[in-house]
């Protein structure tokens, strides 16, 4: 069947599996090391490009969708890989408890999450989702299940958060919750009119516990850069209205709207961007300073829209994300910004974060500094100011989220991820370069 | 003092509609128990739904051709449940079914035979106690025998005849049967099947439609109402047209 990740570019062919309990997965597993096969797992397809895309088999862990044990006392989840955030939420919310770390969308796995290490508006402040796993299962090219945690087999847990599936499948993952008082946000919105003062604010306001700038992409000159910096922190009993104390949590979504069909690619046009952005900001200007609001439109307000990859019409759309160390941060992002600008090209969303150190994961994205994230739908041109974007990023001593990534090339990679050789030499090791492969590894030679 | 919680017992706990109704009946406070013939597949599905609807759900071995262990297998369980639900069902292989009688004769046992006399049993106990609810999950296979399901279709005709025989007598006892016919689901048992999307059910969808009829209206259900049309026309063709019908 033809897959593609989230930004519907590539589409490729894959046989496809979908086993039905994490047993039946591992005796897949062992059933493909006898054939000399080999596949990746796959989670809600949320990956952006091909990382979850099995360069012969995918092996999808829809029906891994049990929870297998949580203690209230401790907040400890231990559940099936195929398990997704928004049930985690729908489920623990009510009882107080709120995922540690939560990615733009609520839609991903919990396999998926541990195989990306994804981060979320709180990196700079707790890490990503790595330091709040307490172990995982792993099903290597032996087909035969571990455990691994900081205490038993480190070296493959280490290995596996933020590995892209490469150590293996995972089956599931036991997470740490976090104790929440209410089920809603209290969102602060600091107005930036160019680079340096988001910078500015996001040192200023590092404590803040989750901290997200929208930036205008299209805005050029002295307003490069401007932006909206979303500070959050979960609301305590204090925060929230007298009427909401009775049931503080009592928020249920209302039903979300669906893009029904892929938009013509004239519809995101450099001009209906800028007109986006633009309003968008002078909304954000105009907007009272303190909110509060519910978890799902501050956390996931994509969320609420199905299907909302759409908007980039047939041919799809690329998403870049880097991130670069704190010391070049100024210069990269200026960097970025101007030839972004200077293309005339237009990122219809662009998202910076400040991240904290690194996750000690091997294959991790983050890194001390600043993210930035930038949508473009994929034409030859902005492939070609992607590669150029690439560049900066290594001169700056950065490097490219493989969660998001369609098309990076190897030596951007090799420049980027100091634990690369390692990671291979230890994929020869387990034999995982022979029983695991996907597009992205493929391509990358991972 | 507390009211103690009505109590829902599913055949078939391991099918995806079973675990979808589990799971709607859970929502609303029951206690539930899986009857299942896999063990650790029913606790994986008892542990999930207890952690997630934070009521008591346990898993029991049971297989219904099985039929020595019936009584012994009610009694077993104590309390009688307030309400059974059977979604047990073998499509099996029509082709193997018409040379194989082995074959034929278990899809026949699994989706006629022993769930009628299972709940047959249960009618009675039910009868006796004066309430109750039964929910047979039979097949619009039933409706009619087609070339490429005869077997099944067969077996599943017998038990909707079955329930509507069973509804009638226990009608004066307090004890409600219901049918439910889902046409299409898309589950385990279809996987790999290529089904028309607008006349494929959700295993959720046939769950809602349960529990809205668990204490009133209608009797004998289809899950999207579609499938009652698309029934009444198959009824209505005549056998000759019907039998050259390729599927």
């Amino acid at each position: 069947m033809i897959l593609s990740g989230w930004g519907n570019y590539p589409r490729l062919n894959t046989r496809f599996s979908t086993p039905d309990s994490p047993a039946a997965a591992t005796a897949f597993v062992r059933k493909l090391a006898a054939d000399q096969s080999c596949t990746i797992g796959r989670g809600a397809g949320r990956a952006y490009g091909d990382a979850a895309i099995g360069s012969d088999l995918t092996t999808s862990s829809f029906r891994l969708s049990r929870m297998i044990d949580f203690d209230e006392s401790t907040g400890l989840l231990n559940a099936e890989a195929g398990v997704r955030l928004h049930q985690i939420i729908d489920t623990f919310l009510p009882r107080g408890f709120f995922p540690p770390v939560v990615p733009g969308t609520s839609f991903v796995t919990l396999g998926g999450m541990a195989a990306a290490n994804v981060h979320g508006k709180n990196h700079h402040k707790h890490g990503g989702i790595a330091s709040f796993i307490d172990s995982l299962t792993l099903v290597g090219a032996d087909g035969q299940p571990i455990v691994c945690s900081r205490t038993e087999n480190q070296v493959q847990f280490w290995a596996t958060l933020g590995g892209m599936g490469l150590t293996g499948l995972i089956t599931s993952v036991r997470l740490q919750l976090r104790r929440v008082q209410t089920d809603h946000v209290v969102q602060r919105t600091i107005v930036a009119p160019c680079l340096d003062a988001v910078l500015a604010a996001l040192a200023t306001y590092k404590d803040s516990t989750y901290s997200v700038a929208w930036i205008d992409g299209t805005a050029t000159g002295a307003s490069l850069g401007r932006s909206l910096l979303f500070l959050g922190e979960h609301a305590t009993m204090e925060d929230i209205p007298q009427t909401l104390r009775q049931q503080p949590f009592g928020w249920r979504p209302g039903r979300g709207r669906a893009l029904p069909v892929d938009l013509p690619e004239i519809v995101l046009n450099p001009l209906t961007i800028k007109a986006f952005n633009a309003m968008y900001f002078a909304k954000g200007v105009r907007a009272p300073e303190s909110a509060i609001l519910p978890w799902k439109p501050y956390f996931f307000p994509l969320d609420a829209i199905d299907g909302w990859n759409r908007l980039y019409g047939r041919r799809g759309f690329l998403q870049h994300q880097f991130v670069v160390p704190k010391a070049a941060g100024r210069d990269a992002l200026g960097e970025v910004l101007e030839r972004v600008a200077a293309r005339a090209s237009a990122s219809f969303l662009a998202v910076l974060k400040l991240m904290g150190p690194d996750d000690c994961g091997w294959m991790s994205f983050p890194l001390e500094g600043y993210t930035l994230a930038l949508d473009f739908p994929v034409s030859e041109a902005n492939l070609s100011l992607l590669d150029e974007l690439d560049a900066c990023v290594v001169r700056y001593g950065g490097r490219l989220y493989l969660a998001k990534d369609a098309r990076q090339s190897r030596r951007t990679l090799e420049a980027g991820y100091p634990a690369l050789d390692a990671f291979r030499s230890l994929r020869r090791d387990l034999g995982a370069d022979r029983a695991f492969s996907s597009a992205l590894s493929s391509r990358l030679e991972l | 003092m507390t009211i103690p919680l009505p109590t829902l017992l599913v055949l078939g706990g391991t099918s995806d509609i079973g675990m979808a109704i589990a799971d709607s009946f859970a929502q609303q406070g029951w206690t539930i128990i899986l009857a299942v013939r896999d063990l650790a597949s029913g606790r994986r599905n008892s542990a999930d739904l207890e952690i997630r609807r934070q009521v008591p759900v346990r898993a029991v071995a049971f297989d219904i051709i099985d039929r020595e262990r019936h009584r012994a297998f009610l009694d077993e369980l104590g309390e009688l449940p307030d309400a059974v639900v059977c979604v047990v069902g073998l499509l099996g292989e029509q082709v193997r079914a018409q040379v194989d009688a082995e074959h034929a004769s278990l899809i026949m046992r699994t989706n006629y035979e022993m769930p009628a006399i299972f709940l047959g049993l249960v009618g009675e106990r039910m009868r006796a106690r004066k309430s109750g609810l039964i929910v047979g999950v039979s097949s619009v296979a039933g409706e009619r025998g087609r070339r490429s399901n005869y077997v099944y279709g067969s077996a599943k005709a017998g038990f909707t005849a079955f329930l509507s025989g069973l509804r009638a007598a226990l009608r004066d006892d307090g004890v409600r049967v219901v049918t439910v016919k889902p046409g299409f689901v898309a589950t385990q048992m279809t996987a790999g099947l290529a089904l028309p999307k607008p006349v494929t059910a959700q295993p959720e969808e046939v769950a809602r439609a349960v529990q809205r009829v668990a204490r009133g209206g209608p009797t004998v259900i289809y899950v999207r109402p579609v499938w009652r049309l698309i029934m009444i026309i198959i009824r209505l063709l005549p056998e000759p047209i019907f039998s050259r019908m390729k599927s």
